[in-house]
């Protein structure tokens, strides 16, 4: 027998789905095919997309070695045969160091996402169920953290732990959880007088049961969004921290050091910092397109999608 | 079956308390359906809400089938007394299937491993056809969306079944659908049915006897045969009863 892709989309779409996988993955192709509707947020995945090639197979396509030093090539600019977006000041090809640098520096941006998320989520969801002396403590240590600026504790704790890129990662997620907890606990107090909930209350269900199979799943649509959107933050806390020489440490070619190793020749070699630069705003703007269209599609959360 | 005496209800308002119940004392006998009549803000789902353990802030004295109630409910009290909401599009998960809410129930209490049977079964006696267990909510009519949250009162297999005025978002013929369905699995399981509303047409179709409440009382206790004899003596039932009655005349 034959299936024509026809027939699998009527079979996705079907409004009387027959099986528990078939309503699960019908729900997800109405997702995609929104997103599909909107053309920025697909611009967004194209390029992320490129990106995540770029970080699977990025030392291959590199032309040179990014470490290799050739003091003859020092700043030589873009468009120079053999060194497409020119070199840094120790000779070294900007254009594989970029390519290299996708993994170290999307590294830190995947592992903070991973921790951080489910962090705040848990925090505001158990926060805003269970309500009394557990929310006030929870909240408060939230606050606690919220109040300093992001990138100086971040810089505080690294400081305390010494530079590197692990440490880098670990202060960035202790300081960007905050907000998930506040944005959880909010979407939580929302739906915790609501008759779902009384009912699941009704049947028995325990507390950690409500949390983790009735509220979460109504609080993971804007934590996700807010994540996407914070994606270029991340990005840029952690530029940060390399460029203050806090994060990834040389020859490291993290895309913040090098655009802080740029820093001192940036009036009459531009392209050593910028093209750097470039390639943090290009992505930036992806998992920001990206989050803008998933916004669009996963609210408002209760209007069917079609 | 129950029993309450002396019930009061406190809530909090915006820091104030205000009294939603102040004395209430009935009686349902097991078998019976008994009615609750009152306008908004009479205290009436507040009684329900107490005996289920949503209010916490009550004085008196309940008891379930004998049983005293506390200020928390058993296993036992979850799976012999069950809960139907007012608004069917509040009271189920916007992201859980049919198939979820209703095995939700069955996997709390360790019923797992009927869980498909039953939910086909729950879905075949609420009059739903098998084809709806996957679908979300919003896939879902006003009245059918009400045929779930029966179905998942019903997945426990409760004595007692309250209801909180499960026809009031309705429109008028579902209204009747859902009244049908409930006097059917009433009179098929033996059901025990305590009936909220505040309209008193609807309620004396469904209850043999009921009680009328305003402002946090009960003002009167009657039999529907006296209510369609006319001979309430309090006011404010005659103000109820002709209230219905006019809205009959221009139906």
């Amino acid at each position: 027998m034959t299936v024509s892709p026809a027939s699998w989309r009527a079979w996705l779409l079907s409004e009387a789905p027959a099986s528990r996988l078939q309503a699960r993955l019908g729900r997800a192709t109405r997702l995609g095919l929104a997103l599909g509707h909107h053309p920025l947020a697909v611009a967004g995945v194209g390029v992320l997309a490129v990106l995540l090639v770029v970080v699977a197979i990025g030392p291959w396509l590199a032309p040179q070695d990014p470490a290799a030093q050739n003091l003859d090539a020092r700043l030589l600019p873009p468009g120079t045969p053999g060194f497409f977006l020119g070199t840094d000041e120790l000779g070294r090809d900007i254009l594989s160091r970029l390519l290299c640098g996708a993994r170290p520096t999307l590294g830190i941006v995947a592992l903070v996402a991973v921790s951080v998320a489910p962090l705040g989520l848990v925090v505001g969801s158990v926060a805003g169920t269970v309500g009394g002396w557990i929310d006030a403590v929870l909240m408060r240590v939230t606050d606690i953290f919220l109040a300093f600026p992001r990138l100086i504790l971040a810089l505080a704790l690294v400081g305390a732990l010494g530079p590197g890129l692990e440490n880098a990662v670990l202060a960035i997620a202790l300081t960007s959880w905050p907000p998930y907890a506040r944005l959880a606990r909010a979407e939580t107090l929302a739906v915790r007088r609501s008759d779902f909930i009384a009912a699941a209350r009704l049947y028995g269900a325990s507390t950690p049961r409500l949390v983790v199979r009735h509220v979460m799943p109504l609080c993971l649509g804007s934590v996700i969004v807010r994540l996407t959107l914070d994606m270029a933050g991340i990005i840029l806390t952690a530029a940060g921290l390399g460029f203050l020489g806090l994060g990834a440490q040389p020859p490291s070619p993290e895309w913040g050091a090098m655009v802080s190793s740029g820093r001192k020749v940036l009036l009459d070699h531009w392209w050593v910092a910028t093209m750097p630069g470039v390639a943090i705003c290009v992505v930036a703007l992806a998992f920001n397109l990206l989050g803008d269209g998933l916004r669009d599609v996963l609210d408002p959360k209760d209007t069917p999608t079609r | 079956m129950i029993r309450v005496r002396d019930l009061r209800v406190r809530y909090r308002e915006g820091g104030r308390p205000v009294d939603a119940v102040r004395g209430v004392s009935f009686d349902v006998a097991p078998g019976e359906c008994f009615g609750l009549v009152g306008e908004s803000g009479s205290g009436k789902s507040t009684v329900l809400r107490a005996l289920v353990g949503l209010a916490s802030d009550w004085s008196g004295t309940m008891s379930v089938e004998g049983e005293p109630l506390g200020k928390s409910r058993s296993p036992r009290f979850h799976r012999r007394v069950q809960m139907v909401f007012q608004d069917p599009y509040g009271s189920l998960h916007p992201r859980h299937t049919v198939d979820q809410a209703l095995s939700e129930p069955l996997l709390v209490h360790g019923l797992g491993r009927e869980r498909d049977r039953r939910v086909v079964q729950g879905l075949a006696d609420v009059g739903l056809e098998e084809s709806f267990r996957f679908r979300y909510p919003h896939q879902l009519s006003g009245g059918q969306r009400q045929r779930v949250a029966i179905a998942r009162a019903l997945m426990l297999d409760p004595v007692l079944l309250l209801l909180d005025e499960p026809t009031s978002a309705l429109d008028v013929s579902v209204q009747a659908e859902i009244l049908n369905l409930l006097h059917r699995l009433r009179r098929e399981r033996g059901l025990t049915l305590l009936l909220v509303g505040h309209n008193l047409a609807v309620v004396a179709h469904m209850a043999r006897r009921l009680a009328v409440m305003q402002a946090g009382e009960i003002v009167e206790t009657l039999t529907t045969a006296q209510l369609r004899a006319g001979t309430p003596t309090h006011p404010y039932t005659r103000c109820l009863l002709d209230a219905a009655r006019i809205s009959r005349r221009r139906g």
